[in-house]
């Protein structure tokens, strides 16, 4: 099958000033769009020809898994983005945070720490684990959770790519900034969904 | 003794255009500086004070998470430094020209298999020219690991390493490693790379 690119579901300014529009233009026009195309190339005649993302996630090596999982997780990572958004989590989401974690505040504390930690290119998560409970995890490079039965909820790069140009070294300001355009709508209906 | 956060041997501006001055600050004042800061405060007052980096690198199966990261973020970034200069340096002549002819054929070999190797290393990390057990061979490797760490999957001297963390690139290069990788070519101080080889 091929992947494409899916549509930016806001204009590309629309997260200034915490993401700027130059950062989107890259991030989403060249760097997600790269992973598309890689994949398209990479599947084709491969044992994955006919696979969707989900089942190249969870069986797929090398190039294959890393242009496929980067599709998927830019993709979620888009999604979740709105400046007029839901602050905090709603109904059973926010139960389940806070019956994890004790608090929402301590959810993003933790959170937080996670994703200035990562060390070098990865991502920051929360997951559902198979027992209804809730989890932070890390993952490098592009690592997503599914490929261990977790269920993806929220997500942040911190890929270099994502934050350099706007914080350069200051990787601790754009998670800062990442948690005033999270909607905790688009992340309490993927909760629902599951 | 700490460790310190190297000089340059030359002004920030001193590499452009291949890489601006904006770059080379923030990379060498907060990146470099940041591992060296983390490496010191890693091994204060552990067995490893004291010790010199290459002995600390070689053992680096046996040290923390921090010790690797910061260890190699140290080592690493100071190689960068010194094997890259303004107009870089005429073409490897002498031995080390003998050995890249024998081990890849022509410069031109060589220099594809390098870039070849910065350019596909998925994420973040390093390509490297490593002299192992007289051989000359190229290899990469994540994050900031390198040849020297018993944990690297290719062991051995680092004569030439480029960084290919988006930092070293993205004010300038944004998402084209490629000709970051090209125009780090031009500033090779082969001079520096034969010093290593000879070591
Ligand atoms: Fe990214
Ligand atoms: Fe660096």
């Amino acid at each position: 099958m091929s992947f494409e690119l899916p549509k930016l579901p806001y204009q590309k300014s629309a997260l200034e000033p915490y993401i700027s529009e130059k950062t989107i233009e890259f991030h989403y026009g060249k760097h997600h769009q790269a992973y598309v195309n890689n994949l398209n190339n990479l599947t084709k005649g491969s044992p994955f020809e006919n696979s969707d993302l989900e089942e190249i996630i969870k069986k797929a090596d090398g190039g294959i898994f890393n242009n496929g999982a980067q599709v998927w997780n830019h993709t979620f990572y888009f999604g979740q983005f709105s400046k007029d958004g839901c602050k905090e989590p709603m109904d059973q989401l926010k139960e389940a945070i806070e019956s994890s974690f004790g608090s929402f505040d301590k959810f993003v504390e933790e959170f937080s720490k996670a994703a200035a930690t990562l060390f070098g290119s990865g991502w920051a998560w929360l997951v559902r684990n198979d027992d209804g409970s809730l989890a932070i995890v890390q993952t490098g490079n592009a690592g997503n959770p599914l490929r261990d039965g977790q269920k993806p909820l929220l997500t942040c790069d911190v890929w270099e790519h994502a934050y350099y140009l706007d914080k350069q070294n200051a990787r601790p300001k754009y998670i800062e900034d990442f948690w005033k355009i999270v909607d905790w709508k688009v992340i309490s209906k993927r909760f629902s969904e599951i | 003794m700490a460790f310190e956060l190297p000089k340059l041997g030359y002004d920030y501006t001193a590499l452009e255009p291949h890489i601006d001055a904006r770059t080379m600050e923030i990379h060498h004042t907060k990146h470099h500086a940041g591992y060296t800061n983390n490496l010191n405060n890693a091994i204060v007052s552990t067995a490893l004070e004291g010790k010199s980096i290459e002995e600390i690198l070689k053992g680096t199966s046996g040290h923390s998470t921090a010790v690797r990261n910061n260890g190699g973020g140290y080592y690493n970034h100071d190689l960068y430094w010194k094997v890259i200069a303004p107009g870089g340096s005429p073409k490897p002549e002498g031995v080390l020209q003998d050995a890249l002819n024998e081990y890849f054929g022509s410069l031109e070999n060589f220099r594809e298999a390098f870039v070849q190797a910065a350019v596909t290393r998925f994420g973040s990390g390093w390509a490297w020219l490593v002299l192992q057990d007289k051989k000359l061979v190229v290899s990469s490797t994540p994050n900031q690991d390198n040849p020297l760490m018993d944990v690297a999957e290719v062991q051995g001297v680092p004569l030439l390493g480029i960084d290919v963390w988006e930092h070293a690139y993205y004010l300038k290069y944004q998402n084209r490693r490629p000709d970051y990788v090209n125009a780090f070519w031009n500033l090779i101080n082969w001079d520096e790379v034969a010093r290593r080889f000879k070591g």
